[in-house]
Formats: structure tokens, sequence, C-alpha cells
């Protein structure tokens, strides 16, 4: 198995649902808690799994405002795995997520820097890195229906942008849709083979319409208006 | 090895359904607590607003629940002290209640015009305009009238239900989705669920904003308008549809007032009004029977064009020709509005072709049966799959009322109303239009003491008769709503309250009571000079204020809290009970009429009381008629009793499911006592679907408005027909030329304003303020627009979703700020004509050339909402509010005007104009700054440094009480 999110760039609002239901739930998850810094002060942050980056393509008035959600990849080939002088990194053979064991992390951030999408982030409380779990203590939960066996993220996107499934699977749901909308990997080429997938906006077709300048004046387009005989 | 990974301790948690409060989308949500504490919320996946999904608002709720700046103790101003000084004493409940329940007594007694209550959240309007109506004053409203009131009256004037949220768009079957004015706002959930719809569809998006934000992000079309020009832009779209001849004939002729006639008579009393029978029936041209019959019935078939003479000789029009010699003129022509519309002429024609096409050549046929009210049997139902949704981008200007029934005629030609895949009502709507609903104007009811109104507060004028004005033509309400300066202000002008209590201007108030409204800050315009007014002293009166008594209602430590004579603590959503009426603003869906509640899933750890039952307390100790039974006992014991036991008309309460004695009946039905029960075994929400054949077409659906009927939502099965012209407003244009059998106004500028501005078709006109300002001085449209994670929100308390957004920046096109020689991060001064500001700049493309805009509400004074004074919204974040005056710019002989749209109040946030320049080096920080506000007697929050919330772990949050 090779578990991993599909975001669809087509209908990402941008809203930030994702990235706030994520910390809600993981903050009270297996990795929790996740500290929030000077969160009444100035300049509050924190730790987060999920963040979302906005951009723009183009110029005006042509230009594309673009929201990005980004978390980790799940990486087939994870650098941040190799890197992790104490093991406690690792990829999950099982279903390819890739986790951060709390008890053996001793927050080098080794990870983070091999990290190319910026997936890692350290507690400084507790000194330990941590990242997106996939949602790994709420997918396996054979106590909740199966409908709720999903990363928290994608059981929230009002969009409906996130897609949560098996790789390795040609036939799930994930899989179609990379294949149908020509789903990609960000940055293939440094060759970490993300799980995640991207999909790109669509294209409208045009919609057939024929232009022509009505040179008529008021006059004469008043003229050619004759009632029809419409009975109510 | 590595450990197992432990699942939820699922014996620890209980689960429990409720409905969101972070923003006015009421969402239903599915509460995990651990041993009473949050653990998580979740959408309800089988609620109608949300299918399971939830915004980051909704996520955020925990944050909310366990905020620093919650409210603890009633507080009364410390004796002594002067308003705003923000010092406080804490007293009991019954103390408060005393203080409150005398004071109100005594005004009830008296002159009851002097109280005033003002709501900002307005989800419970039905209680709040109940109690304001029991208690005699006309001045209640909630926060529409700074809102988005211009949505709603223009589409109760013109289509019977509207945009705002009596309508949604149609999404399971839309082709092509056109977006006007949206600012990430409004219907939060619902909208992104349905542009993932409508674009998983095939169906195209077009957006038509000045800034290329949030849902704009995804559109397939972006129409970077100028603002304020969407009026002008629709109708050159209404230009277009006309010359092309492509409207929809069969549904103007049956459905609307196309083809009545209007009498055209100059100097007249009776000039443009319909051509009336004996009963007041319109008249129509019958092509066949060539003679006028009546324009309601069936068996006729009207002239949509043509001049004709009445018997009498008087000259008449259809209101068609009337459109069409007004809309076809070159005025309108695309090339020659691209200009002022900043759109070029080719996108205003192929948009308005893109949607005919798609109305008229991809419409849809469903085979479903259904009755008109004329009772013709019809074997489908035929949709134009053209959808629209429209709001503060339009709203917001003092020309919105025109333009939203511009964008309302566009739907009109094309026959895209409630039908599938267009814009559909939502129940308890369509309604009469306007709805059969007169605010009270009766002055010697308003001024009887101890005497309820007649009618309430709000409603729905249709003549100048129906006015709230005395014999001399001067307001009866503090807000002047329904006066000649603003007829058809359906929702009060909240905006004016303070400033006109201040002058004493029509009069002098005694208490003022705001319920969870912020205008001592970013609610109002002019937030200086309003904190001034509420400081400010009355000469004439020792001691006293001119508005002499502030209560504010709130859950949270806001700035305007820091104003109040008396602080009453509410609850938080997770904490009470409420209900979300049919009688008010429901959460219905097309397919379904709906209401839900909330009930208290966490016991409150404060001396706080829910806003409702603090209501209820004191209808019954000032012995309100409706609140107390003959023998003068009480009459409720509590909220919920009340919600459970009052009926407006018998059968019809509160709240519409599981009615009844034993909880069978829906919508209509006697009390049930355990109807709170049913609705929590039932997820808090109850949903009566609709079956096919009531679906679509309500307006002349008459199985569906037997419903409706039945119910209360109308009066009774007539046919709904929408308004091209509109009636009323000639009526008021007709007083303004003083030509009008009935009150007319006296004020020039209330003339000229009534003139101009009551068309009773749709015209596009400057807006006000930019009349009077020069735009070569303030070369900048400036606007506003609060972000996704924010919206209808005070969440700079939040301590997640402040993460997202702390400081907000003045945005402005990339190419014009390096013409100007600016840059990110830039601190520049902004000026306009009310005052300066000083923000940090971002540029960006996705904005149009001609506008700054920023995101609202981000900036806060010093010490408000639980953050710590150096929170970055005090030092950087700022408000473009101080740039907004609540008046028109003064003109000479002129008595000082509202900025606000002349027909329906609708505050004019978005009319500004500003210059920028770059801050002398080493200016830097918001500007202007305000005291910080004083750290209250019950607040003993600790502000840790680190947080780390932990529903699991008992202790990680013990300062939250």
């Amino acid at each position: 198995m090779r578990l991993g999110l599909v975001i669809d760039l087509d209908v990402c609002v941008g809203c930030h649902a994702c990235a706030v239901s994520c910390k809600q739930w993981n903050a009270s998850g297996t990795t929790g808690a996740l500290p929030d810094y000077q969160p009444y002060g100035a300049e509050p942050s924190g730790v987060w799994f999920n963040r979302i980056r906005h951009f723009e393509v183009g110029s005006y008035p042509n230009s594309k405002t673009v929201n990005f959600p980004m978390s980790c990849m799940h990486c087939e080939d994870a650098d941040c795995v190799t890197v992790c002088p104490t093991g406690a990194s690792y990829k999950r053979a099982e279903d390819g997520i890739v986790l951060i064991d709390q008890d053996k992390c001793m927050g080098c951030n080794y990870c983070s820097w091999a990290c190319p999408y910026g997936a890692r982030e350290l507690d400084r409380s507790t000194g330990t890195m941590k990242k997106c779990t996939l949602c790994v203590d709420r997918i396996y939960d054979q106590n909740i229906p199966v409908e709720d066996r999903q990363p928290a993220c994608v059981l929230t996107c009002p969009a409906h942008a996130r897609m949560f499934g098996d790789f390795d699977d040609p036939n799930s749901e994930v899989s179609k849709v990379v294949r149908e909308r020509e789903g990609y990997m960000l940055l293939p080429e440094l060759g970490y083979n993300p799980t995640n997938h991207y999909l790109p906006p669509r294209k409208h077709k045009p919609i057939p319409v024929e232009m022509s300048a009505d040179k008529t004046g008021l006059a004469g387009k008043l003229k050619q208006f004759v009632n029809r005989m419409v009975k109510r | 090895m590595h450990a197992r990974i432990p699942t939820e301790d699922h014996a620890r948690q209980e689960v429990k359904y409720s409905t969101c409060y972070m923003c006015a989308c009421r969402c239903g949500i599915k509460v995990t607590l651990q041993e009473g504490k949050v653990r998580f919320i979740q959408g309800n996946r089988n609620h109608p607003t949300n299918q399971g999904v939830l915004c980051a608002k909704g996520s955020a709720g925990i944050m909310k629940q366990y905020s620093k700046a919650r409210l603890s103790e009633p507080l009364i101003r410390k004796p002594g002290t002067d308003r705003g000084a923000g010092e406080f004493e804490v007293i009991s409940w019954e103390q408060a209640l005393d203080i409150l329940t005398q004071r109100l007594q005594e005004i009830r007694a008296t002159d009851p015009s002097k109280l005033a209550f003002f709501t900002g959240r307005d989800q419970m309007q039905a209680l709040t305009g109940l109690w304001a109506q029991q208690f005699g004053t006309p001045n209640w409203a909630a926060h529409g009238g700074f809102c988005s009131v211009n949505m709603a009256v223009a589409g109760l004037y013109t289509i019977g239900f509207s945009f705002w949220e009596f309508g949604a768009p149609d999404w399971d079957y839309a082709k092509y989705f056109i977006m006007w004015g949206v600012a990430e706002d409004h219907s939060s959930n619902p909208i992104k669920i349905g542009l993932e719809k409508l674009k998983r569809g095939g169906g195209k998006f077009v957006t038509v904003n000045p800034v290329r934000t949030g849902y704009s992000a995804i559109a397939d079309e972006w129409v970077p308008i100028k603002p304020g020009m969407d009026g002008l832009f629709a109708l050159s779209i209404v230009h277009v549809l006309l010359s092309r001849e492509l409207f929809d004939y069969e549904f103007l002729v049956n459905y609307t007032n196309a083809t009545w006639l209007v009498i055209q008579n100059p100097g007249h009393s009776d000039d443009g009004l319909f051509l009336r029978d004996a009963n007041g029936q319109p008249q129509v041209w019958d092509l066949e029977r060539e003679t006028f019959v009546n324009g309601i019935e069936a068996g006729i078939t009207p002239a949509l064009f043509g001049d004709f003479v009445a018997q009498d000789g008087r000259r008449l029009k259809t209101v068609f020709s009337l459109m069409a010699e007004r809309y076809l003129d070159e005025r309108y022509a695309p090339a020659n509005v691209a200009a002022e519309c900043g759109v070029p002429a080719e996108t205003i024609e192929r948009i308005a072709l893109e949607m005919a096409h798609v109305a008229f050549k991809e419409s849809i046929e469903f085979p479903i049966e259904w009755t008109d009210t004329w009772g013709r049997k019809h074997d489908k139902v035929i949709g134009r799959p053209v959808a629209m949704y429209a709001m503060r981008g339009i709203s917001a200007h003092s020309n919105g009322f025109h333009a939203c029934r511009a964008i309302h005629f566009i739907q009109m030609l094309l026959g895209a109303l409630d039908g599938p895949g267009n814009f559909r009502a939502r129940a308890p709507y369509p309604k009469p239009i306007p709805p059969h609903q007169l605010p009270e104007n009766n002055v010697d009811i308003i001024n009887a003491p101890n005497t309820s109104l007649s009618r309430p507060p709000l409603g729905f004028p249709t003549r100048p008769e129906d006015l709230v004005i005395d014999e001399r033509g001067n307001p009866l309400r503090i807000d002047k709503a329904y006066s000649w300066e603003a007829p058809l202000s359906s929702h009060g002008l909240m905006h004016m309250v303070i400033t006109n209590a201040t002058n004493h201007d029509p009069y002098a108030l005694d208490t003022l009571i705001l319920f969870m409204s912020n205008m001592a800050w970013n609610s109002s315009m002019n937030t200086q000079a309003i904190q001034d007014m509420l400081r400010q002293k009355d000469p004439e009166s020792f001691g006293e204020y001119k508005i002499p008594f502030l209560v504010v209602v709130d859950a949270f430590h806001s700035e305007m809290v820091n104003f109040a004579d008396l602080v009453l603590p509410d609850t938080t959503y997770l904490e009470r009970h409420d209900c979300i009426s049919l009688l008010d603003r429901p959460i219905s869906e097309p397919d379904a009429a709906a209401d839900a509640i909330r009930y208290p899933l966490v016991p409150p750890n404060r001396n706080v009381r829910p806003w409702q039952e603090v209501m209820v307390e004191l209808a019954s100790r000032l012995k309100f008629p409706a609140f107390t039974n003959k023998d003068g006992t009480r009459k409720f014991r509590d909220y919920p009793d009340f919600i459970v036991n009052y009926e407006r008309s018998p059968g019809v309460g509160f709240l519409s499911g599981w009615r009844g004695k034993d909880g069978d009946k829906f919508l209509k039905g006697e009390p049930n006592p355990n109807q709170w029960q049913a609705y929590i075994d039932n997820q808090s929400f109850f949903a009566h679907h609709w079956p096919d054949n009531q679906k679509y077409m309500c307006f002349v659906n008459r199985d569906y408005l037997e419903v409706a009927s039945d119910a209360g939502f109308v009066g009774k099965v007539e046919p709904i027909i929408m308004q091209f012209y509109s009636e009323p407003m000639q009526k008021f244009r007709l007083a303004g030329q003083g030509l009008y059998d009935g009150p007319q106004p006296k004020d020039p500028a209330d003339k000229e304003r009534l003139t101009k501005y009551f068309d009773p078709l749709p015209l596009w006109y400057e807006p006000l303020e930019q009349q009077r300002v020069d735009a070569e001085e303030y070369p900048f449209y400036a606007l506003t627009q609060r972000p996704m994670f924010m919206y209808h929100s005070w969440d700079s308390q939040n301590a997640w979703l402040r993460q997202i957004m702390a400081q907000n920046y003045l945005y402005m096109n990339a190419r014009k700020a390096a013409d100007m020689g600016l840059k990110d991060f830039d601190w520049v001064w902004v000026e306009s004509r009310n005052g300066k500001i000083r923000c940090q700049l971002k540029t960006m493309e996705g904005c149009q050339e001609n506008t700054v805009w920023t995101w609202n509400a981000i900036g806060k004074q010093k010490g408000a909402w639980g953050l710590k004074e150096e929170a970055s919204e005090a030092t950087k974040g700022f408000l473009l509010n101080h740039l907004i005056s609540e008046l028109l710019p003064e003109r000479n002989g002129e008595r000082r005007i509202t900025n606000s749209d002349p027909v329906s109040g609708q505050a004019a946030w978005f009319d500004l104009r500003v210059k920028l320049y770059k801050a002398e080096t080493g200016e830097s920080g918001s500007w202007p700054q305000f005291p910080a506000i004083k750290r209250l007697p019950t607040d003993h929050y600790e502000r840790p440094d680190v947080l780390r919330y932990d529903a699991r772990v008992e202790d990680n949050d013990k300062a939250q009480s």
C-alpha cells in the first residue's frame, strides 16, 4: 500500500480549513500537543502539519491566484528518513506513511534540512520534530465508521479539493484521478518520488457565441420587436 | 521496531451534534468531547448546509471556547470614572438585572422610543424583534443596514427572494455561474461545496471583482471591474440581450410584470403608475381580445411591447417597451461603458452572449409534473442553467440597490430564476413583492407609554404613507430608517445610531443596548470620532453623557465593551440554547425547508448567562404582554420554554420540526413539550425536503404555495409576479416631484434624492460620496474584505486563526505601485476626505489598477480581545474605517446626510476614495494608535508564551476560568 493525498488546484480556494482541522485533530492526537508560540502576543506562530501557500502567476489582468496547500509528501525515497541519525524518522513498509518516533527524535533538524517541501517542524518545547502523519491514528480506527477513516484535512475540505487513498491500487480514486487529470508530483527532479500529487486547473472549453456589432440604432431595434402570441 | 500507533480512547469521549456559530453560515457540527473538553469539531455529514465539511473557523472553535477574551461576570462602570476609561466593578446578576429593569421600566412608562436596541449578529431577530415590539420601541434593528440590505431589499422588491440568504445557486445543475463582488464571504461552506460541483460538471465560473483572491482565484474568467461600476456593467449586458432579442418571452409574459401597462402622464399624480381596474388589478393589453384585461389572470394573451391609449385617453406603455427604450439606448452599449467599467466592450458582449447561449441552447428539462397557481398542469420544468450570486461588492455602494436590481433584470430576461441550474429560492421565500409586512408607524402607538407596537419595527413600505415619520415629516426612529432619507431601509441603519443619538437628532436616547456588535471599532465608520461621541457629555444635563446609558452584551472583551456602563456577559455557542428559526433567517436550502438548534454541550465555567435567557427574564420582569399570563405571572420559565410554547399564530412557532403533542407534525402544529429533545435526538436540525412537484418555480407553484400558506410563509396562494418595474419606487419619486397624492418631503435635498434615485427601473449613477470628492486628488478606490478564515467572526482572539493572519497590509496593483515608486513592505500614508492612516503596503497582480484594498477588522485596539498589548494586530494592523465617514461630504445649505444608499440606507463602505504616498524614513507602525484598553477586573487569564492545547490533558489550560 502507498497511502497519500491528491490536492486539486482547480478548486482549492485557499480557505485554510484543511490546515486548521489538521491542527485541532493532531493537537490532541498521537504526536500532540502542537505548540503555539506567543499565541496571544506579537507575531504568533506554531507547529502546523499543513500550510497553505498563496502566490500569483502571470501579470494583471491575466494573472491567476494560486492557493497551494503543502504537507508531508510521504516520499518513496525520503531523504528525511535516510539522514536521521537516531532512526526516529521512518517510513512504514505496510502503507508508506513517513512518521517520526517521538521517543527517539532528538530534534537535530537534519530531516527538516533534507526535506525540500518544508514539511517538518520543530516542537521547541519537546525538542522533537513533528509532521503530517496522514492522521494515522484515525485512518485505522476500527471504532469509527469507514467513511470517517480519512485524514482530518480530507474530511473537512469544503471544496472537496483533497482526496486520500492508495496509490499502489490502480483502481483507487486517487490513482484514477491522477491519470485522468494529469496529476503531477512537486519537484520530481529532486528524485524523492513524492506520493502526494497535485491536479492542475481544468481548462474550460470556450462557449460558442457569435460576436457582431449591431449597428441598428434605437429606433430600428424597437421596430424589430414584434409581439408574439403567448398565452398565459 | 516502532511502537504501535494508538487510536482514540472512545470510552472517554462523547459525541454531540449542534450548530456552528463561528460565522453566520450555521453549519451542522459534530463535537467530540473528551471528559468535558473539546477534542474535535467536525462538520455533520447529514446536515443540509455543510454536508460534512467545515471551514477553518469552524475547526478553530476550540480556541474560541478557550479564548482569553471571554467575559466572566456582569460589570458596571466604576462610579466616578469616565466612560471609556475601562474601569469596571463586578456586580451580581441580580444587581445587573435590577438596574436594567428599573431603567427600562421607567423608559417604557414614559417614552419607549428612548430605548434603542441594536444587535450585531442577527440570527435571532425573531426574538429580538419581538422583544423590541413588546417593549414598544421602534428603535430596533440588526446589522443588516451596514452589511447587505441592498441585496435583501433589491431582491424582495423585485423577484420575491434575494441574494444574501433567501436564495442559492442550484449548484447541482448550473452550467454557468457568475459571481458579483462576493468578498470571500457569506455562505462560506455552501459556496465552496458548490464551486467544486460546478467545476466538476464542466460549468464555467466567471467572477466580477476588482480583487482576485479567495473564490475568485479559481474562476475560469476574472473580470477586474472598477468598484461601483457593477450596475453599469449589468445594464450593458441587459442592452446586449435586448438588442439581440435574447430573452425568455414565455417567462416574461407568464411570470413578470413586463407586460403591465404604465400610465404616461408627466406632471400628474398618476404618472408612471400602473393602469389598474376598479379592483386595483394591473391591466395588460390582450392581443387576441384586443382589449385591456387583468394582468394577473390566466387565459390572457398580453402584449409585451407597445404604446396604447386607455379608455379615458391616457397614454400607456408596456413595462417592456419602457425598458427597451431605456436600455437599448447607446448609453448602455458595451463600447460606451467599457472605459467607465474598466472592462473591454468585447468582454461585456461575450459574457452576455455566453449566458444567453447557456440559458437557451443548453437548457435543462426535468420530466416533473407540477401545477401553477392558475391551475394549469405542466409536464416538465425547464431550467435555464445560468446561476448567479452577489454580495458585498454590489451591496456596499450607494448605488447598490439599483445595481442589484440590474442583476435581477438579467436573471428575469434569461428566465433563470427558481428553476433547475439557476438561482433558487429558499423557504420561507419567495414572498409577495414586497413582503406584506409594514413597519410600525403609528405615532400614537409609538409614543404611548407601556404599550407594545401593533406591528414589528421593521417591514417593507410600498408608498410614502408607510414611512415611519411624524406629521411634520421628521423621523420617528433614531437611525432615521424609513424616513425620506432612506425610505426602504428594511434592516435599519445601525451605522447611524451613535452619531444620531449623540447629536440628539432626531431626538435624545436614554439607553442604548448593543448586542454582539463592535460599534466602537471595526463595525463603525469613522471609528475615532465614534469613540469620541461615546465619551461626549451633555452640556445641558450635568454629568450625563449624550447617550446616557450604554449596555453592552457580548461574550468577549471587545473594544465596544470598554465603553459600556453595564456589561452583560454572554455564553459561547457551545454553552447555550439557541434556535435558527424559519421565522427569521433559517438554514433552508432550495430543496428543503430547514431550521436548527444549539444546546449546551459544555457547562459555562464563568458567571455568564445567554442573552436569550436574559431577554426572556427582562420581558417577564417588564410584563410584556406576550410574556405574561392574564393573572400577571410570567408565562415562560426560561428561553427553552419560550421557544417551545410561544406561537406566533396558532401552530406556528420558532421551531418547525416535531411539532404537535406527539411530535408527529412539521411546519405547523401545537407545541410539543419534548421538542428540544427531538431536535437533540436528530442531530440538532430539522429538514423538510420538498417533493419534486414543489421544488421549482415556487413563486407560482400551487402545491408549494399551499404548504407555504399553511405554514405562514405567505398569506395566501396567489401568483408572485416578478417586478421589473417597481411601482413603490415610482410612488416615492412622485412624492419627490411634488406630485404624490399623499405625504411629500419638504426639504429640497430629499426632493432631489427621491426624484433622482427612486427610478422605477434600474439606473446607474456615480456613488454619492464620489459625486462630491475630487477624483484627481483622491485617485484610488479603497475597499476591504474579510479573509475566509475570519469572515463574520472577530477571531483575532483565536490563537490558531491569528497565526494565519495577525497583521493586515494595504494591497495595490504591482505595476501601479512601481509607477509610484512604491514597493512591498513600504509604510505608506493613506488619506481620504475624512482623515489619514499609516499602514504597510504589499503589491499584487490580481488587483484592479485604480483600487487599493485591505483585510478588514484585523487591526485591534491595544488590550482588547484578550491579546497582549504588543500584539501585531494593534501595532501593525490597521482599520480603513478611520477614512470613511458615516456622513456625506457637507454641501452648502444642505443638512448632513447619511453616507448610505439613498433607497435602502445601506452603509456605503466601498464608495471611499483615497490617495497614498510613501511615509518618511523612520515612520513605521500603524497610525492612529489608541490608548491601551485596561484589563478587566475579572480577567485572570494567563497568556502563556507557549500554548500546548491537548484535550486529553486535564490541566493544560488551567487559566481558562
